[in-house]
This record gives structure tokens, C-alpha cells and sequence, in this order.
């Protein structure tokens, strides 16, 4: 019998881009979508628990081994790279798109108060924004949203891993009760 | 004081806009974003505006809308509240929208500030050197080296290549059916999935006439549409083509 982890761990090493259970499933095709699963989470566990310098990480819907994050000084001094950081504007500005997407321009721009041209226009260089389609409405204005390099750059599995706006709002009550608390001590 | 105005001057390209800088003063004046001395934050808020002007820098327009909002707000709470109020007037304090506003801009900001903590491909992480690393590199380095080709350097592009062809293709008559239409999608096609491309590697082995001038409208159609974009790394260089954006 083939040692079914050996060849998951094999084909996500060989693939370049996250590689997705049914892919596998469709190399392992005498094998049960569930068995493919319980076979990919126990190597997630085995590169854990040897403390291995690579992590399986489940993003943009597939699975990839990526280095540890607490390895980033030392690769980084290998690549001799500096990553291509975002600006505080195309940060925001790529929330919005990814909490509220499909959105327009003009939405974003209400929600960020000024003109997001260039922040967006940035961003669909960099392929983490991509037009979805055009709204129906006078103008017919452009529709944006996340793509699947956006879910691999910031290591999300979907979408909905992003914390949710009730999370945010939560978040927001903190702050304010931080905010009243230190009123009141002063 | 003088002080704390170059304090501020420092600081301000670190808004991100009049929202922003709202949310700064909130913050710097300990106050309850649900109830906001407007009058005090109107003119913190002038102040800002004022160094901003003196500084001689670009003043976007939607800073002084905000003033003109955060004005009529003031106002509006001086006026007198009716001592009977009725119920629409109760629910309607004047500050309600900018509030919320500035709620839903902070939720976002703290958004975008989570995003940046999580472990980043190629800051934090890294993969087995994927291509997408260096699709990241290249469209950066893309952006500093390439320089982008205008029309008539494209039309030399043609010309050459028409130049190449052996003459006695253009005897032969083409029963090929061709639409400008079918061009463009497997253009588009093409380069979503090769990523870039030259001009010669677009035609491939069919380098008859009417290909290469259905080609090349397809070309000058899809720059029009900013659908692709056109680059070559000096003169007389190879252009390149690129999708403009993911598909």
C-alpha cells in the first residue's frame, strides 16, 4: 500500500501555487476525500510537532509549505530582498475592498473620506485588487474586489478568515472603554 | 505652542485624509467619539488646516469639505433645542453622521492595521521560491526600468516585422476567417496565461499579413481599453506586453 502522506507531501511540494484538495484528490483518486483530509492535517501536525523549519499552511483555498514566521530574519538575509511594503493608504483602502466587496469606487472613497485613484490603481498592479465587473447603474461604474494572490500575501484560507465586523466592533468598544477609562483617571 | 505646531507639522503626512486627522484629534484630546465638542474639534481642526496652508502643501479638497461640515455642524448645536422635542428632532443630533463615519473609518483603520500584522508572504513567510515571489519582484522592478511605449514605436514594431516576412507570403490568398473580436479574446487569452508577452511571441508561427495586422489592432484596441499595457526596457528594445490587471 503507498504511503499516501508521502505523496500529499510530495505534490504540494512540486506545486507552485497553494495546491487544493481536489487536486489532490484527483491524483489520489482511489482514496476518500475524507481520508485525503484526515492524511493532509496529520502532516500539518507531524511539521508542527518537529518543530521543522516549514509550516503546511492552508491559504487561498489550497494548501503550501511556507517557512515559519520566526525564520523571516534569516531568509530574508538570503533573499537580500526588502518586500514591497503598502502604504497606510493602500492598506486601508484594501480592507475596504475586502470587507465590502463587490464595491465601488465611490463607496470606498465615502467610507475613507478622500480620493482612493491612486491607492487602488496601485493595487491592481500588485494583483491584489481585481475589476469583477461593472455596476448597473448610470456610469456604469467599476466593481472591485480581492483575488486569490490577496488570500496567499496575507495568508488567509478565504475570506472568511478575515475577523468579522463584529469582531471590529468589538474592537471598537475596546478602545472606546480604553478611551473612558483613561478619562476618567485623569 | 509654537512647540506643538511644529509637533504638528511633522506629523502630517501621516493623515490619511480629513477623517483621519479627525480621529488623531479624538484621540489626542481624550474625547468620546459619541460626544464631540464639536467647537473645540472644529477648530483644532482649522488649526490643521491653517498649517497645512502655510506649509504650501497641496491642500485636498476633501479637507476643506470636512471643514465646511464640521461648521455647519457648530451651527446647527447652537441653535436652540425646542423644549418639547418631537420625536423626529430627538433622534437627529447633528453629529450622528459624521460619528458614524468616523466609527465605520476607524473599523476599517484597525482593519487594515490587523491585515499588516498577519504574517506576510515574502516579509514574514516564505515559499519554495515560488514564482509569485518573483512576479512580485519583477512587477516592481517592472515599474522602475521599463519604460512605457507609445504608439509610434509600436507602429515600428509593425513595420519591422512586416519587413521580415518573406514576400512571397503576401502572393498567397488567406481563406482563414479572422475577427478583430477573436484576436483581442485570445490576445487577452493568451496573456492571462503567459502573463507578458512580445509582439513576435503574440503572432507565434503565424506571421502571415492579415494576422499580423489583426494582431496589432487587437493590440492598439486592448492599450485603448487599458485592458493591457505596452513596455520595453530601453529604446529600440523588445516591447513587452502585459495584462492590465488580473482577469
Amino acid at each position: 500500500m503507498p504511503n499516501y502522506k508521502a505523496i500529499i507531501e510530495a505534490l504540494i511540494l512540486t506545486s507552485e501555487t497553494p495546491l487544493a484538495l481536489e487536486k489532490i484528490c484527483a491524483v489520489l483518486n482511489d482514496m476518500e476525500r475524507a481520508e485525503v483530509k484526515k492524511a493532509i492535517q496529520e502532516l500539518i501536525v507531524e511539521y508542527d510537532e518537529r518543530q521543522s523549519g516549514i509550516y503546511l499552511a492552508e491559504v487561498a483555498g489550497g494548501f503550501q509549505f511556507r517557512t515559519r514566521p520566526e525564520l523571516s530574519p534569516w531568509v530574508k538575509k538570503l533573499k537580500g530582498t526588502k518586500p514591497a511594503s503598502l502604504s497606510p493608504a493602500a492598506l486601508e483602502t484594501l480592507a475596504i475592498v475586502a470587507y465590502r466587496q463587490p464595491i465601488v469606487k465611490a463607496e470606498i472613497e465615502d467610507i475613507r473620506g478622500v480620493d482612493v485613484s491612486a491607492p487602488l490603481k496601485g493595487l491592481l498592479e500588485k494583483k491584489l485588487v481585481r475589476i469583477v465587473g461593472r455596476k448597473d447603474v448610470p456610469g456604469k461604474p467599476i466593481i472591485y474586489g480581492t483575488t486569490k494572490k490577496f488570500l496567499e500575501v496575507f495568508n488567509l484560507k478565504d475570506l472568511s478568515e478575515l475577523p468579522t465586523l463584529r469582531e471590529l466592533k468589538e474592537l471598537n468598544e475596546q478602545t472606546e472603554a480604553q478611551t473612558a477609562g483613561e478619562l476618567s483617571e485623569s | 505652542m509654537a512647540d506643538e505646531t511644529t509637533g504638528y507639522a511633522i506629523k502630517l503626512d501621516i493623515f490619511e485624509g480629513p477623517l483621519d486627522l479627525l480621529l488623531y484629534l479624538i484621540k489626542k484630546n481624550e474625547i468620546d467619539i459619541y460626544n464631540i465638542p464639536v467647537a473645540l474639534i472644529t477648530e483644532q481642526y482649522l488649526q490643521y488646516l491653517k498649517i497645512i496652508k502655510s506649509l504650501n502643501l497641496d491642500l485636498a479638497g476633501e479637507y476643506l469639505v470636512m471643514a465646511s461640515t464640521l461648521i455647519h455642524i457648530k451651527s446647527k448645536m447652537l441653535l436652540p433645542v425646542p423644549d418639547e422635542p418631537s420625536e423626529e428632532e430627538k433622534e437627529e443630533d447633528p453629529r450622528a453622521e459624521l460619528v458614524r463615519q468616523l466609527l465605520e473609518y476607524q473599523a476599517f483603520k484597525e482593519a487594515a492595521a490587523a491585515l499588516q500584522g498577519r504574517p506576510l508572504l515574502e516579509r514574514d513567510v516564505f515559499t519554495r521560491s515560488a514564482p509569485l515571489d518573483d512576479d512580485m519582484e519583477q512587477a516592481a522592478e517592472d515599474e522602475d526600468e521599463l519604460i512605457e511605449v507609445n504608439v509610434f514605436e509600436l507602429i515600428d514594431a509593425f513595420h519591422r516585422l512586416v519587413s521580415r516576412i518573406d514576400k512571397k507570403e503576401f502572393l498567397k490568398i488567406d481563406l482563414e476567417k479572422m475577427s478583430l473580436a477573436d484576436i483581442i479574446n485570445d490576445v487577452m487569452e493568451r496573456l492571462n496565461r503567459e502573463k507578458n508577452l512580445t509582439f513576435e511571441e503574440l503572432l507565434g508561427e503565424r506571421t502571415d499579413r492579415r494576422r499580423i495586422v489583426y494582431t496589432f489592432l487587437a493590440i492598439l484596441e486592448l492599450i485603448k481599453l487599458k485592458m493591457i499595457k505596452a513596455y520595453q526596457t530601453s529604446a529600440f528594445g523588445v516591447i513587452r506586453i502585459f495584462p492590465a490587471v488580473e482577469s
